[in-house]
């Protein structure tokens, strides 16, 4: 048992940033134990996502493709992640912490009878055992646990590990053979996926990132915040505030029961800095405030701020940001 | 129908900037802090309310539903928060917090789930002091029943056969249906004013959020039954597979300068952030 499973779902053939993410956790967990790593790739289509994937260090890349395996719902995904870890030699199983993986892997978790430890900040290795930092009580606290099963089972937020480097294409490739559907299989059904329309970058990934609070005040008023995330090319944000007021949808909510992103620059407007929000968006490089309210907690953590109201100030940085980017 | 909703309970999520970790670091303590039921558990319990509701806030249910906790005697008073909103009766598992993990909450659950034979299971995506959000899936899985997690909007046809669930996902929305019983757990927008549709009540809206406990609805949870049992009465293997071993303040980014206009900040942003 000295082998790490990186799981990964894949739509589109695109391999995410995460991914690379994550691959790097898994090569320190995988040195740690003396060991190497794989890739389980799930998805409808992985034709052209399984060449990047043989590029990222692991001994094997395991491909689990199927038209059902697109939908990713936990009762088909857990008996595939089951058969191929049985068929390894894995002490970890870990994932980006992504929506479908917060769903899917505690269901295998308990599959396996093993412990998990979820949106994993840092990790360390000591006397043969891992240790585990995860937020928890909405970011103020950093709690370290163990986990004591045979198979640990692990999502990380990625942003909180450097990608790893693609190298040459060095790992072998095999197909997964898919377990047939468990009866389980029947009493779920998919029905669709509605993507969220916009020609933005993906909000967990964008380099900059835009986001609106209560301040915002009203769904119209957020086409000054999607202005400006379009003025720089980047993502639109919100707060809980935001998405409780129905500004905008729950798909946008930065914090830590929502979204957690580290862009290059983060603009938080009309945002006070609630605690549940400062820990979605707290490992961003620069952080940007712009607030009416002098005293809004989001200035003590802050690069640069601006006490002002924001329907006048930000069409100006929009100007501004327009004018320099031309 | 009878909707069984595992709530938990936890310290003020409004102030929980105000949790001390002890000097030993081995625990974290909410001193002074009002307990609450936890918010996500909340949603679940209004969820499982419009479910069963025969109009828009009646309060009169097609059905039962059933609060259970894990968690020490003093949850009584978030359980009986729980009634207050509209639920029938409560089941108290007597745990110590400090003492509990995923594997053992799913496996309480499931015992209770054996008990109570419920059509559905409703709850939180997760709590908001583990942060955790394992226990929905791990107890679909303990009970081999389908699960719809992160739901943002629920339908359910009038004769409650089955629930067509639209999940809140990365970069969108994926909707399935499950035949009951199954587990749903629910995220924020579920409590807004159409988040449930049961059509029975179609057609109007609730009002957004969490409803509050009437004073009718305070009296009558007085008197509603409550009934308690311990982990070792339900047969549950009490080893921990995930210990806390420490815990520790995250590190905290300072304050940086206030700018007086625009034009200085695109020029700190340009120039000394170099991020423009």
């Amino acid at each position: 048992m000295s082998n790490v499973l990186v799981v990964v779902h894949i739509a589109d053939n695109e391999v995410k940033k995460a991914v690379l993410c994550t691959a790097a956790f898994a090569k320190t967990a995988a040195g740690n134990l003396g060991g190497s790593y794989d890739i389980l790739a799930i998805g409808a289509d992985l034709s052209s996502a399984k060449d990047a994937l043989t590029t990222l260090g692991a001994q094997k890349v395991l491909l689990a493709q199927g038209a059902d395996m697109g939908d990713a719902l936990a009762e088909r995904l857990v008996p595939v992640i089951e058969q191929v870890v049985k068929a390894g030699d894995y002490k970890m199983v870990v994932s980006p912490a992504s929506s479908i993986a917060k769903d899917v892997l505690p269901r295998f978790a308990c599959r396996m009878g093993a412990g998990m430890a979820s949106e994993v900040v840092a990790l360390s290795f000591d006397g043969g055992k891992f240790t585990y930092v995860r937020p928890m009580y909405a970011g103020n606290v950093n709690g370290a646990v163990q986990i004591d099963s045979d198979i640990e089972v692990v999502t990380i937020r990625p942003t909180e590990f450097e990608a790893i480097e693609p190298g040459a294409a060095s790992s072998a490739v095999e197909d997964v053979a898919l377990p047939a559907p468990e009866a389980v299989c029947g009493k779920v059904e998919f029905l669709g996926f509605e993507k969220s329309v916009s020609s933005r970058p993906d909000l967990a990934e964008a380099a900059v990132v835009a986001s609106g609070g209560r301040g915002v005040k009203s769904k119209e008023n957020f086409k000054l915040i999607e202005d400006l995330a379009d003025a720089m090319g980047g993502a639109v944000g919100a707060s809980r505030a935001a998405v409780d007021s129905g500004f905008i949808h729950n798909d946008f909510q930065v914090g830590q029961t929502g979204k957690i992103v580290a862009p290059d620059l983060y603009i938080a407007v009309g945002i006070s800095g609630a605690l549940q929000h400062v820990a979605g968006m707290k490992s961003s490089k620069v952080v940007v405030a712009i607030n009416k309210d002098e005293e809004a907690p989001i200035f003590q953590i802050a690069d640069y701020g601006i006490v002002a109201d924001l329907f006048k100030v930000v069409p100006e940085l929009t100007a501004e940001i327009k004018k320099i980017r031309g | 129908m009878k909707i069984l909703v595992p709530m938990k309970r936890v310290a003020d999520p409004d102030n929980a900037n105000k949790v001390k970790i002890s000097d030993d670091a081995t625990q974290v303590t909410s001193e002074g802090l009002e307990a609450k039921p936890n918010p996500f558990d909340e949603y679940a319990v209004e969820t499982a309310i419009r479910i069963l509701e025969d109009g828009v806030g009646s309060g009169n249910l097609r059905g039962e539903v059933v609060v259970v906790t894990v968690g020490g005697d003093d949850t009584m008073r978030q359980v009986r928060q729980c009634l207050a909103m509209g639920a029938d009766r409560g089941i108290i598992v007597d745990g110590d917090d400090n003492q509990l993990d995923a594997t053992i909450v799913a496996n309480a659950l499931a015992k209770v789930v054996e008990k109570e034979q419920p059509d559905l299971v409703v709850m939180g995506k997760q709590a908001v002091d583990g942060d955790s959000n394992q226990v929905s899936q791990a107890l679909a899985e303990l009970l081999g029943w389908p699960q719809a997690t992160f739901a943002g909007n629920i339908e359910v046809p009038a004769d409650l056969s089955s629930a067509t669930v639209t999940r809140e996902v990365d970069g969108g929305a994926a909707k399935v249906k499950v035949q009951l019983p199954a587990v749903i757990s629910v995220d924020l927008r579920i409590v807004s004013p159409t988040g449930v549709n049961n059509n029975v009540a179609a057609g109007k809206e609730y009002q957004d959020g969490p409803r509050y406990a009437s004073l009718k609805g305070i009296m009558k949870a007085k008197k509603k039954p409550v009934d308690k049992m311990s982990l070792s009465d339900l047969g549950v293997d009490q080893t921990l597979k995930v210990r806390t071993v420490s815990f520790t303040a995250p590190p905290q980014r300072s304050a940086g300068v206030i700018v007086e206009t625009v034009e200085e900040l695109v020029a700190k942003l340009r120039d000394e952030a170099k991020v423009l």
